[in-house]
């Protein structure tokens, strides 16, 4: 039986030195609900775990520059529990509690649920909707990305070895702003996205979008940043007509698999439908906010 | 709101029928309630079992040389450590078990028939080495075709999993093996005939997916057996004499050297009145010395104990203007999974049971497929054949315009009315049903848009049979009542309940318990609807013999005879002012004296209870349906059920509202999925969705009283028929809401969408 | 490589215990430190019968490893009753008939616990949705629901 190695350091540079220096598979342990799990099926044997839970930055929640700064190991309770983000980011805020049940979101973290790189992530969406931009340190020092540009497939990402996701920004927001995340599944709780979209978007004080970022979930190899649908919206006053266009256009966009959550008809009917309501919410908490 | 209705002559009680805290209450919300797989001995080892990955595979060879050199591996057994079985169907043919097959189900011989099927198990000193141990065990499959869907497994050309299994019930027998296990049919009257006299009538095919019974427990083991040949389990299970006889046959033990304590048991609904870790745990203790615990892991219960069948069926009714049905015709085929004995013996029985029809004809198929060996699932068979029967019932209805409640109302059997296998109706308590709905405000309540509602009814035998119960009056007066019924959802307390009614004291008197294999009489499992009806009448007639004996000690110490004593209220009476004149004396007072009366007081009775009443139910559901989505939303349902009377009918409406739940599951989202290699795809609950809180409202429970007078307290079973209807109770509400009929369970939001968007 | 030793808090009592990395804290809990209550249902946080609070927190403690409890409080069912006298949500369980076979009962209990000492008053939606994560395959949830709203009325006083 090989030995699996626990490491909890207390700052990037030991982080960031354990993982480079890795005999073989390292996993960052944040809340570990989706680690552990693969660990459990045989399907991850990490030589080494890296619980980060002890580093600072990856623990807190800060203003910052009007927007806010979050670190990738907060846990998803901790987040929708604060109030100013549940405030400024209510589409975040609905993805966010949808990850899983309170048990698990004791734990969970978008850090976490960003870098499992499952296309039907549900924070993904709404992040990549909110413009969300990841910090990254490895060994070369920080870097900064998209969340959209973070997953690269089923379970893989862009991070090079030794690299670390340590917290997220969420711009700060223009006035007359709002975001939604919606999701479909089966059941009320307890599921996995069949198909989820996240629309964030902005409008003028005539009310005409300005603004607009639509992303789409559970419905391609990743989670997708869709500008054709955001096109729908931008220059209209998000009435009957745009809404749906931006249906049409987010059904156009999907390249979804059938499996035991959904069929491909499905997922392309269900992504345009949810668009379209989530954009509906979007708009009213942005008329809600002058 | 949960309501009642009784009839009001009913004599009062003074125990039955309250709602006292539960004896095992206090441990169970404590967490000191010791489960299936909370047990542990001084030196026990951790036992591990290697499972197929194939659907269906020839296993060529085992070598377990690797995994026993392992430092801390004490023993690792394969079939070849277990004895051949004879091939022989034992007992009445709607249960009868094989010992052949099962041995073979608990540990794979010639070849994997399923994905999950045990090929071997390991016993060690840990955890981590045992599962370390079984990656070093090297199986040599030589991989088959594998067939799982029942209609596919039917055809000539399919896999077989038998190879020289001849279809029984057929005359003459079929020439070639087939999947087909057996046939079974049962008619009364002149069909053809029947529906020439119909004028409405209506066919349908339906198809329905596998479904777990999704016990929160896994299965689990405790086993100290030594190499004498005698040994010991702890097992959570829905019958430990039913353990202890089965892992006694597989492992060519007596039974009387087996004795298994019964642990509390963390649901069953069918799913634990069969064996799987038992005698691989007793085998490898025997094998090792050591005790050894299993535990089944969530994905194991999935893949590798019994889900109930999937089927394929289609059903005619045809009926008059006049709502009366002349007709009816079932074709039922269920999957058994990899051995006989599917649950569609009930399915053909149960189907068209609630109705007095003239002319019925129903046929049956258990047919055998790769993927796990059926287990009994609540009222096994009934609510499959009900989702297409009370479908049909439903069209029918629509057909000749009338209200789907009156339409039943007018078919409901009743005492008297001929079933399709024979026997007449010995009990009413269906139409009681369909009037109680009838009556119900929701079902005048009106609906929105998209809305819709739904009804539907189901039978379900109920069992009686053997149970056992000792009564032991204590020096304080307080009272003790062992039985060997599983207590898996409040039995104890309406043990209790029944003691106090019919001793005439105090429920806080008695405390009920359940006892071991060597310390009561035989008892089935708590199963089949039976534990408060036939285990309650082994109760009260233990109650009675104490009773009896009472009098005797009252009569000794007043100087009289005991025929001049009478029992009431808790306390020894003269009888009539012939008997003498003297103040009443307690139970209390009688048991201080007992030492000087004769010594302890106690009785035992063992029966076997003949008399069960059959359950019937009928449900109604509202339900709102996203027409963008397909999704389901059931925002209201009632279910009405004759329960003769509600011992303690908190535990009763619980088992109204739990299996109403079920069925919900069932409708909704709950199936087993296959991917294209026969493996099973969502062995886990995030995919195998059973219902969570927030899915549902409220469910109304009705009891509704009609006392079965082969029971001193009137009970009828009261733990199963409330599933049957709830499928189909959904599916017409669908239908009600969006002008579509399913016919295809679970009736998911990919399969409505597509419905609707078909436009059919 | 050697075990962690790792010492925490254990329902007010400091504990002390030794385990390998990927045991987690529900191993620990039921095989080192025979703390059964705690139930295996999934062992992949779908269920809930395992749940426990960690500093205050609900988690499924099949998602924990026991390393990870170092310098943690951790509460569990066993920890519920204070001495002789039963939670109210365990006495409301009792008297509103809650639990049929009762497997799923410590973490339900736990879980609801942890609702009401953030949100004293819940609504029968709140509750079905926190308790979500709780799986209850006897109950169809009713009485469950019911005796947590009712435990969460006395524990307010009115």
């Amino acid at each position: 039986m090989s030995e699996m190695r626990y490491a909890a350091p207390a700052n990037l540079e030991d982080a960031v030195a354990l993982l480079s220096g890795a005999n073989g598979a390292a996993r960052v342990l944040a809340g570990g609900t989706d680690l552990l799990i693969q660990m459990r099926g045989g399907r991850v044997k990490p030589e080494l775990l890296l619980d980060v839970k002890g580093i600072a930055e990856m623990r807190s929640i800060l203003a910052e520059n009007g927007g806010i700064r979050f670190g990738a190991a907060v846990s998803c309770m901790e987040l929708v529990e604060h109030a100013l983000f549940v405030q400024t980011w209510p589409g975040v805020t609905d993805a966010v509690k949808l990850i899983g049940s309170v048990q698990v979101k004791g734990r969970a973290s978008v850090g976490g649920n960003v870098c499992n790189a499952s296309p039907a992530a549900d924070s993904v969406p709404a992040m990549i909707a909110a413009g969300a931009i990841a910090s990254i340190v490895g060994p070369g020092g920080r870097r900064e990305l998209p969340v959209e540009d973070i997953a690269a497939g089923p379970g893989k990402t862009t991070l090079a070895k030794g690299e670390l996701l340590v917290s997220f920004l969420l711009p700060r927001r223009a006035p007359r702003s709002g975001d939604a995340y919606l999701r479909f599944t089966p059941r009320t709780e307890m599921d996995i996205a069949v198909v989820g979209a996240g629309v964030n978007l902005t409008l003028d004080a005539q009310g005409v979008c300005t603004q607009a970022r639509v992303s789409l979930g559970a419905v391609a190899e990743r989670a997708l940043l869709v500008p054709e649908a955001a096109a729908a919206l931008i220059g209209s006053k998000v009435d009957a007509d745009a809404l749906k266009r931006l249906g049409a256009a987010a059904s156009a966009a999907c390249r979804p698999i059938a499996d035991k959550r959904g069929t491909r008809e499905f997922r392309i009917k269900l992504a345009g439908v949810l668009a379209r309501r989530a954009a509906q919410i979007a708009l009213d908490r942005a008329r809600g906010k002058n | 709101m949960d309501m009642k209705t009784t009839k009001p002559e009913e004599k009062a009680f003074k125990v039955v029928g309250t709602r006292p805290v539960r004896p095992d209450g206090v441990p169970k919300v404590t967490g000191q309630a010791r489960y299936g797989a909370d047990f542990a001995l001084p030196g026990m080892l951790w036992g591990s079992i290697l499972r197929s990955p194939h659907a269906h595979a020839r296993i060529r060879a085992i070598d377990t040389s690797k995994a026993a050199a392992l430092p801390g591996v004490k023993a690792v057994i394969t079939s070849a450590d277990f004895p051949e079985q004879e091939y022989e169907f034992i007992g009445p043919e709607r249960v009868a078990v094989n010992f052949w097959h099962m041995t073979r189900n608990v540990m794979a011989r010639e070849k994997v028939l399923y994905e999950g099927h045990a090929v071997a198990a390991v016993a060690a000193t840990t955890r981590a080495i045992a599962d370390a141990a079984l990656e070093l065990i090297e199986v040599d499959y030589a991989p088959l075709p594998h067939v799982i869907d029942v209609d596919a497994a039917m055809r000539p050309d399919a896999p077989l999993l038998f190879e020289d299994m001849i279809t029984r019930g057929i005359e003459p027998p079929p020439a070639k093996p087939s999947n087909i296990s057996k046939r079974i049919e049962f008619g009364i009257g002149d069909l053809a005939a029947g529906f020439a006299a119909a004028d409405a009538i209506v066919e349908m095919d339906f198809t329905t997916a596998p479904v777990h019974q999704g016990y929160i427990e896994p299965h689990a083991c405790l086993a100290r057996f030594d190499n004498k040949g005698q040994g010991e389990l702890w097992s959570a299970s829905q019958g430990h004499f039913v353990v202890r006889a089965f892992t006694a046959k597989l492992l060519n033990m007596n039974i009387g050297d087996v004795l298994v304590h019964p642990a509390e048991i963390g649901g069953g609904f069918g799913g634990k009145t069969v064996i799987y870790v038992e005698p691989l745990a007793a085998a490898l203790s025997r094998r090792s010395g050591h005790p050894v615990k299993i535990m089944m892991s969530r994905e194991d219960v999935f893949k590798s104990t019994g889900p109930t069948s999937g089927a394929s069926m289609t059903v005619k009714i045809g009926a008059r203007k006049d709502g009366s049905i002349v007709a009816a015709e079932g074709l039922f085929k269920f999957q058994a999974g990899a051995f006989p004995g599917s649950p569609v013996m009930n399915a053909t029985m149960c189907g068209f049971a609630p109705y007095n029809i003239p002319n019925v004809r129903s046929v049956g198929y258990d047919v055998v497929c790769n993927r796990p060996k059926s287990a009994a699932y609540r009222a096994p068979g009934s609510p499959i054949s009900a989702f297409a029967v009370e479908s049909v019932m439903d069209a029918v209805a629509a057909k000749i315009d009338m209200d789907p409640l009156k339409f039943r109302l007018l078919n409901a059997c009743k005492t008297g009315t001929p079933t399709v296998w024979g026997p007449k109706h010995a009990h009413d308590g269906y139409a009681e049903t369909l009037q109680a709905l009838l009556a119900h405000p929701a079902y005048k309540a009106p609906l929105g848009k998209n809305q819709g509602r739904g009804v539907a009814s189901g039978f379900w035998f109920n069992n009686g049979g053997e149970s056992s119960a000792t009564v032991h009056v204590n020096e304080d007066g307080t009272v003790v009542v062992a039985t060997g019924s599983m207590d898996i959802g409040g039995s104890r307390a309406s043990m209790a309940i029944m003691a106090a009614e019919t001793l005439g004291i105090e429920y806080e008197a008695v405390r009920a318990i359940v006892a071991d294999t060597a310390s009561i009489g035989f008892t089935h499992v708590t199963g089949g609807s039976r534990v408060t009806f036939a285990t309650g009448i082994a109760v009260v007639e233990a109650c009675n013999k104490v009773i009896a004996e009472l009098r005797a000690r009252a009569a000794m110490i007043w100087k009289i005879e005991a025929a001049d004593v009478a029992w009431e209220s808790g306390c020894a009476k003269p009888a009539g002012a012939a008997a003498g004149k003297f103040e009443p004396m307690p139970l209390k007072a009688i048991a201080a004296k007992r030492a000087l009366t004769g010594g302890p007081i106690g009785a035992e009775a063992s029966v076997n209870a003949g008399g069960a009443a059959p359950g019937f139910a009928s449900e109604l559901c509202d339900v709102e349906v996203d027409p963008e989505t397909g999704a389901v939303k059931i925002l209201r349902f009632v279910v009405a059920q004759d329960v003769g009377r509600a011992i303690h009918p908190s535990y009763v409406e619980g088992q109204l509202h739990g299996g109403v739940v079920q069925g919900i599951g069932w409708a909704l989202n709950e199936e087993y999925i296959y991917d294209d290699a026969g493996h099973l795809t969502n062995a886990g609950f995030l995919d195998y969705r059973i219902p969570v809180a927030s899915d549902l409202p409220m469910i109304e429970a009705v009891l509704v009283e009609v006392p079965n007078p082969n029971h001193p307290y009137g009970v009828k079973g009261a733990g199963e028929v409330n599933i049957v209807p709830a499928m189909a109770a959904v599916a017409n509400a669908i239908n009600s809401a969006v002008g579509r009929r399913l016919t295809d369970l679970p009736m998911s939001p990919p399969k409505v969408l597509a419905a609707i968007d078909a436009g059919c | 490589m050697a075990k962690h030793h790792v010492t925490a808090a254990l329902n007010g009592n400091s504990v002390e215990f030794l385990c390998e990395t990927q045991q987690t804290l529900l191993d620990v809990l039921r095989d080192e430190l025979q703390l059964t209550g705690s139930k295996e249902g999934c062992a992949t946080g779908d269920c809930g019968a395992c749940s426990v609070t960690i500093d205050g927190r609900l988690v499924c403690s099949c998602l924990v490893l026991g390393v990870e409890a170092q310098g943690k409080s951790i509460q569990t069912i066993e920890g519920m009753a204070q001495g002789d006298r039963l939670h109210p949500l365990q006495r409301k369980f009792l008297e509103h008939a809650a639990l049929q076979c009762g497997i799923c009962t410590p973490g339900i209990l736990i879980a609801a616990r942890s609702l009401l000492e953030r949100n004293p008053d819940p609504s029968e939606g709140e509750v079905r949705y926190w308790l979500a994560g709780n799986l209850c395959r006897c109950t169809g949830y009713n009485k469950i629901v019911d005796a947590v709203l009712d435990a969460a009325r006395e524990m307010r006083g009115s």
